[in-house]
């Protein structure tokens, strides 16, 4: 056993705490934020789009998904048309 | 004024029943009325690690589904006579616990004793989530390892929102109980550390249950750690953690199993 692999095996522990931090903020942000800023958002979109269109608010989606680098809003709105069947506006 | 507390985790394996087991026979050897309830419907064991399996007639169940009185499902422990136990359905599905039949049980332990101690199932499913649903505080069972820490973040989660207390807009008390930890191994860095656990999670500290034989040992005999063995370490690290939850301040050591001799020459012969 080198050296450097005897100092390896040593230093696992603050491998498993850093690992954890990372990804305790990442799903404490999908789970506890979810309800503040997500449902804050969808809230603030639906008044809007419905200031404008007549559109039911079951047919407004509001996703947030979190990566490591971007996270992306997600927005579709099911707009009915004249003739009835609904078409899909997504941002 | 009783007291109902559950014993989570989230990840199965952890030592809930063991905990569950080891305090409350703490609790009740310091005078108090306690009863362990197993909510572990389909898979019960806390009846076989407190050595009432064969007592077993009426469990949870029938009582929720009025089939029988608490009164016949409590078994009375041999050792304590204040300490009882509510067992689990072997036979049945966990779907047979009603959030009202739960409610209704525990409202009337509350009269009985003055600790209920609630053996939470693995998971975070249906069984886990009635065990929490009604308590006024929780104890984290939590092994110093990622995927056991993880789980204990998602049941702290659960216990601030999903409970009935975190609904009526009160706080839950929450404390930790690191189980099978190795000092030796944390100091090496080969371990998580018992602060960076509290870090993480950040939730008070009850005790370290440092890993023992004991543990297997007292499981074997079908005997809380405290009971089997009050002086091992394991025993003596739940006695700490009993008292601080009946608000003692004691001061938060790591008991070691001290081997005598004698103990080292003959330490390795089946008890």
């Amino acid at each position: 056993m080198s050296l450097l692999s005897f100092f390896n095996r040593r230093s696992s522990a603050p491998v498993a705490r850093e690992r954890l931090q990372i990804l305790l903020a990442h799903e404490r942000g999908i789970v506890g934020g979810e309800s503040d800023l997500v449902s804050l958002l969808r809230e603030e979109i639906v008044a809007l789009v419905r200031r404008h269109i007549t559109v039911e608010r079951d047919n407004i989606q509001v996703k947030m998904n979190r990566g490591g680098d971007v996270s992306t809003l997600e927005i579709e709105v099911e707009i009915p048309s004249a003739s009835g069947a609904p078409i899909a506006a997504r941002a | 004024m009783a007291k109902v507390l559950v014993v989570t985790s989230g990840k199965g394996g952890v030592g809930k029943t063991t905990s569950t087991a080891a305090l409350g026979a703490a609790l009740a050897r310091s005078g108090d009325k306690v009863v362990v309830v197993d909510f572990d419907v389909g898979l019960r064991n806390l009846d076989l690690v407190m050595g009432a399996e064969r007592r077993v007639v009426f469990d949870l169940i029938n009582v929720v589904q009025g089939d029988a009185k608490l009164a016949q499902a409590l078994i009375r422990d041999k050792r304590l006579e204040n300490l009882s136990i509510l067992p689990a359905s072997q036979t049945r599905d966990k779907d047979a616990l009603t959030e009202e039949g739960v409610a209704r049980v525990l409202a009337e332990l509350r009269e009985k004793f003055d600790w209920v101690i609630c053996d939470s199932p693995a998971g975070i499913e249906r069984g886990a989530t009635l065990a929490m649903r009604h308590a006024d505080l929780a104890v984290v069972v939590t092994n110093p390892e990622v995927s056991s820490v993880r789980d204990s973040d998602r049941i702290i989660g659960l216990l601030d929102s999903k409970t009935e207390k975190a609904e009526r807009g009160e706080r839950m008390e929450k404390h930790l109980l690191l189980t099978r930890y190795d000092p030796a191994r944390a100091e090496r860095g080969e371990m998580l550390k018992t602060d960076d656990i509290l870090e993480i999670l950040s939730i008070p500290l009850l005790g370290i249950i440092p890993e023992s034989e004991e543990v297997l040992r007292a499981s074997n005999v079908g005997a809380p750690v405290t009971l089997n063995n009050p002086d091992s370490a394991p025993g003596r690290a739940y006695f700490d953690a009993a008292r601080r939850l009946k608000g003692e301040t004691v001061e938060m050591t790591i008991p070691s199993d001290r081997k005598t001799l004698f103990g080292k020459i003959f330490g390795r012969r089946a008890a």
